[in-house]
């Protein structure tokens, strides 16, 4: 299926793509999947939103689909029906930095 | 004809100044990686179009970046810097064990020989080397295995390995500086390490024949004298005639000796230049007067310069990699400032010119001399 992905404005900037990519991700399409096939097709990504090694999130970065925060729950997690469809992206979200 | 390439790691980019042999028309590109802070940026001294870059972010990490036409244009290389088996304990601030963690690239030294061979200094601090140009970095471990690593502890600015000096006369001697564990000095490629910080005193640490704890901030070395190194301490300008074997003080006349950057003159390898800092809680120069010091004696006596430097209402810093030198027949020598000024003297400091003026806060400057 194809998944649509946002990303914040340094990774599309470090991919050199746009505001959104478009990842073929076999079933099930879970957190974990959807960023395996994002770090597959875009190499530099690697190491930017998860630790190399131990694939833990960075903190300062969060998962949002469809209204729900997937940051925090299990990587398994299957992602919504209307991401599935691709009706809603998947959103890598970094934290905003005031002052 | 000469020219002279400058390259500048500031906190929301770098930048490259550019300028023919009589450095007085300067072009400056970028920013490139906008937003990102570009710690330190180097070339490499057999192939000057190859040049290495550390970037990164708090949010997205460390990345290095590889240009292979003098900074036109860039492609990441590997970024996994993985400490090699399991990485222990280090000192935390409080004195408790804290767990060895890789947080970022500080410093890139590529190879005096070999383009694709490039050291990495990081924080927590540790060595690594790359021998394919970026595309795999592997740990020198036995500098972190020195038995003194569970002793070492972070400064303010993080426990970083931030001075890697090649020697230039032996390709198995390498000299490198931790903030603040000391300096080390390896004699066989990297393998094994000796502590090199008898007679450094410091203040923070009770023993004042601590092996370890201090905090070095920058250490320099003139290629026409490998053993002769200098060093700009928290607190101290130090000297060593015995690659660093043994320091002495040299802070002779300085308004403060408290300071970042240190660097030699490309052809006198006794004169030399500190920028000093009021304090290590007033990160800016003394009444507010930005001036170089020089000393043309190896030490001890040292004139102010002050010649188109600002010498009122003057409150930037100057960072410890934020120093660096020409080698053209009059040496030229640049340093940047967290006020984004990026200051360059063509004539070995006599007088200074503000070469870029608002760029974002400097983190690192380093040159390179172009033969054409």
């Amino acid at each position: 299926m194809e998944i649509r992905v946002v990303l914040p404005q340094h990774l599309r900037t470090l991919a050199q793509v746009g505001s959104e990519v478009t990842l073929s991700v076999e079933a099930p399409a879970t957190v974990r999947a959807v960023l395996d096939a994002l770090e597959a097709g875009y190499p530099v990504l690697r190491g930017t939103i998860r630790e190399h090694g131990t694939l833990k999130r960075r903190p300062f970065l969060r998962f949002f689909a469809c209204e729900e925060d997937f940051s925090l729950g299990p990587t398994d997690t299957v992602l919504p029906a209307r991401v599935l469809s691709g009706d809603e992206p998947f959103y890598i979200v970094g934290a905003i930095a005031g002052g | 004809m000469s020219s002279v390439r400058v390259l500048v790691g500031t906190r929301k980019g770098a930048f490259i100044l550019t300028a023919d042999g009589t450095r007085t028309s300067w072009d400056i590109q970028g920013p490139f990686f906008g937003g990102w802070e570009l710690y330190h940026l180097k070339g490499s001294p057999v192939d000057p179009n190859r040049i290495y870059a550390s970037q990164g972010t708090g949010w997205f990490g460390q990345l290095v970046q590889r240009s292979d036409d003098g900074g036109k244009t860039w492609a990441a290389v590997d970024n996994t810097f993985a400490y090699e088996g399991v990485p222990g304990t280090h000192q935390w601030y409080d004195g408790t064990p804290h767990p060895w963690e890789f947080k970022r690239v500080w410093h890139l030294e590529p190879s005096l020989t070999d383009p694709d061979v490039v050291y990495a200094g990081v924080e927590d601090a540790a060595l690594f080397r790359t021998i394919d140009g970026g595309k795999s970095w592997h740990e020198m471990p036995g500098l972190r295995r020195h038995g003194s690593g569970s002793q070492w502890a972070p400064g303010a600015g993080g426990m970083c390995l931030h001075t890697i000096i090649l020697d230039p006369a032996d390709a198995k001697r390498m000299f490198v500086a931790i903030s603040a564990a000391g300096t080390f000095r390896t004699d066989d490629g990297g393998e094994t390490w000796k502590a090199t910080n008898r007679g450094l005193r410091s203040n923070h640490i009770p023993d004042a024949d601590a092996e370890v704890g201090h905090c070095v901030h920058h250490v320099a070395q003139h290629r026409a004298r490998p053993n002769v190194l200098f060093m700009q301490k928290h607190w101290d300008v130090m000297r060593s005639d015995d690659a660093g074997d043994n320091w002495v003080e040299i802070s002779g006349n300085l308004p403060t000796d408290f300071g970042f950057p240190i660097d030699i003159h490309a052809h006198e390898p006794d004169t030399i230049y500190v920028v000093p800092i009021k304090s290590d809680s007033e990160h800016y120069p003394p009444d507010g007067q930005l001036r170089v010091f020089r000393s043309r004696t190896g030490g001890n006596e040292w004139e102010p310069l002050t010649r188109g430097l600002p010498q009122k209402d003057c409150y930037v810093n100057v960072l410890r990699d934020a120093m660096a030198v020409d080698t053209l027949d009059s040496c030229g020598i640049y340093f940047g400032t967290t006020g984004g000024q990026v200051y360059a003297s063509a004539d070995a400091g006599d007088t200074w010119t503000a070469i870029a003026r608002d760029l974002p806060p400097v983190l690192s400057v380093e040159v390179q001399t172009l033969t054409d």
